[in-house]
């Protein structure tokens, strides 16, 4: 055992990154979040809550064949979501930082809707340090009001911690004022240790309102009630010692409204009526509108709606 | 030695899986002596909902089948019902019934079976007498082909409860549509297992989704659910006014039988190519002749 200790290299510095921050009762975690899919929310409370949800999305289109026709089409969308004009605009669009002028141009300046963009190599993050900071300060100059970075999974499981935060505080220079999100990768990171560990890591560089975020959506595992809650809970003891309130973005695999209500329970429980806006929570994702506006206007009308009358209906019919 | 028996939890077939009703409710029902039988799942409008989602989700692949292939898999239906007959003759009697009430049954199956055969032999056939070349006077094709409409839903009879519920949905899915229905509320338990059968009969998961429950409760939600194109069935004359008003807002077809009005199911008006085209649209396009 004290020879495991005096051994350099990840499995100690990890060890001792663990002994910092604590450690993740996993089995608690699973139990807690199973807990969250049983309540019954209802009515009034389901509509605040889906259009809640509405207001966080930030509306996602990260594809190789994305063109500005189609930035410009999911602008649209995210300032009038629904011909409902009760229904808010979302909080951002996301996009790559190529399609970040295209998006200003459908907007706006000074659009309530903002403009993220996922710089820094997405979703790999594999070029050079250099190349990544160029294509921050890019996107930034070409309009957007919000970063979201991928950290170096590499450097972070080979255990060089100051290098992942000392990349995320160069990143974070190159922002300017855009606010970061810093994306973990959870499916990488492989336990719920190293999320947390992770979360502390990034948490330690950020400023108040700067986000950490799940996944990038690439991977098979995205965000999921677990890791979620790893972060949230991450966010609430790094809030309870620095008086630092750190912002949440879980993204990917996050599809029906009513997982998107789940997940808002777990803010509630976890942080409190504070987190509950789109300054401190997000969701990344392209299709979870459409479902949340589909049961907006089921509780409108009453009556269950087909996924075609609403956009981006993937069946034939 | 005498063994306890082991009874059956009966549950309904819905996306390809044997599931309970979500709220956990269910309904008893009793056999021929007056004894308890069975609790049968009593379904919701969610149930209905997650029953029209397992449809839509099935319609595309269904619909890519060719007809040939529907039709195989329609007659092996009715092979896999010829062969388990008299465990679907004992599943509408319920244990032991006077001779006259087990005759019956057993005709009822039989004709199940028939008309079965009769709706797999149509699925290579219809499209040849629905669809058309239509004369124009100019150097073009005009074609009227057939596409079937997407998830039906159908309300299954009291009066023969198999063989009405059968002579709905057949129609439906010999032509690519998807079915979700609700099966009789005296007598449910032979949907139950011909959802049993289904499942062995080469059926993809989902294109056929049988409920049981309390028509009063899942009736309204067949009406007002805008994914489901065309309701086939037999309702009361209020179930009627719902349905058609529901169907209105959500522009849907209507094909409702009157339940007071006593259908023959046995009769040969009972089985029709116009069945088959009651869920189906007709799509016309023109094609140039070219040189």
């Amino acid at each position: 055992m004290v020879g495991d200790l005096m051994n350099a290299g990840p499995s100690a510095s990890f060890r001792r990154l663990f002994d910092e921050v604590g450690p993740v009762d996993a089995v608690g975690i699973e139990e807690r979040v199973a807990k969250y899919t049983t309540r019954s929310i209802k009515k009034s409370a389901k509509l605040w809550g889906l259009r809640m949800a509405v207001t966080m999305v930030d509306l996602t289109t990260l594809e190789g064949k994305d063109t500005p026709g189609k930035v410009a089409s999911l602008c649209q969308k995210a300032v009038h979501p629904s011909d409902d004009s009760t229904v808010p605009p979302v909080a951002a669009v996301c996009v790559y930082p190529s399609m970040v002028r295209h998006a200003r141009r459908a907007l706006g300046p000074g659009a309530k809707v903002r403009i993220a963009s996922v710089a820094t190599a997405f979703p790999s993050g594999q070029t050079a340090l250099m190349t990544r900071l160029a294509e921050v300060r890019a996107a930034v100059a070409d309009g957007a009001d919000e970063i979201d970075m991928v950290i170096n999974r590499g450097a972070f499981l080979a255990g060089e911690f100051a290098r992942v935060q000392d990349e995320i505080a160069a990143v974070l220079a190159a922002c300017g004022p855009a606010t970061l999100k810093v994306i973990l990768e959870v499916s990488e990171l492989e336990t719920y240790d190293k999320i947390r560990a992770a979360s502390f890591l990034a948490m330690g560089v950020l400023r108040p309102g700067d986000f950490i975020k799940t996944s990038t959506g690439k991977t098979t595992l995205n965000a999921t009630l677990g890791n979620n809650q790893v972060m949230l809970e991450a966010i609430r003891d790094f809030y309870l010692d620095t008086g630092m309130a750190i912002a949440m973005k879980p993204a990917g695999g996050i599809r029906s409204a009513k997982q998107a209500l789940q997940f808002l329970i777990a803010v509630k429980e976890t942080l409190g009526d504070a987190w509950l806006n789109n300054k401190r929570y997000r969701f990344g994702a392209s299709s979870l509108l459409n479902d949340l506006l589909r049961q907006i206007e089921k509780e409108r009308t009453g009556a269950y709606q087909a996924p075609y009358y609403f956009s981006e209906a993937a069946e034939s019919y | 030695m005498s063994r306890l028996p082991i009874t059956k939890t009966p549950k309904v077939y819905v996306g390809g899986a044997f599931i309970r009703s979500e709220s956990a409710r269910v309904f008893p029902i009793r056999d021929a002596a007056g004894d308890f039988f069975a609790n049968i799942p009593q379904c919701t409008r969610k149930d209905l909902r997650n029953a029209v989602e397992a449809a839509a989700k099935a319609g595309p692949g269904w619909a890519k089948r060719t007809a040939y292939n529907r039709g195989q898999i329609l007659y092996r239906l009715g092979e896999m019902l010829e062969a388990r007959a008299a465990e679907m003759t004992a599943a509408i009697t319920l244990g032991a019934p006077s001779p006259a009430r087990a005759r019956a049954a057993a005709r009822e199956v039989a004709a199940t079976i028939d008309r079965l055969i009769y709706y797999a032999g149509w699925a290579d056939k219809y499209e040849q007498v629905l669809g058309n070349v239509n004369p124009v006077a100019a150097p073009y094709f005009n074609f009227t082909v057939t596409e079937p409409m997407g998830v039906i839903g159908v309300i299954a009879p009291d009066a023969a409860p198999l063989l009405g519920l059968v002579s709905l949905l057949a129609p439906a899915i010999v032509s690519g549509n998807t079915v979700v229905a609700l099966a009789s509320e005296t007598q449910p338990y032979a949907a139950i297992l011909l959802g049993e059968m289904l499942a062995t009969s080469d059926l993809p998961g989902g294109v056929v989704n049988l409920l049981t429950g309390f028509r009063r409760e899942v009736v309204p939600t067949f009406a007002t659910h805008t994914h489901l194109r065309a309701i086939s069935g037999v309702a009361t004359a209020d179930e009627r006014k719902a349905l058609k008003l529901g169907a209105a807002e959500s522009v849907k077809r209507t094909h409702l039988l009157k339940a007071e009005a006593k259908t023959d199911w046995f009769a040969d008006r009972a089985q029709s190519l116009e069945a088959i085209r009651d869920t189906l649209e007709f799509k016309t396009t023109w094609h140039p002749i070219g040189a």
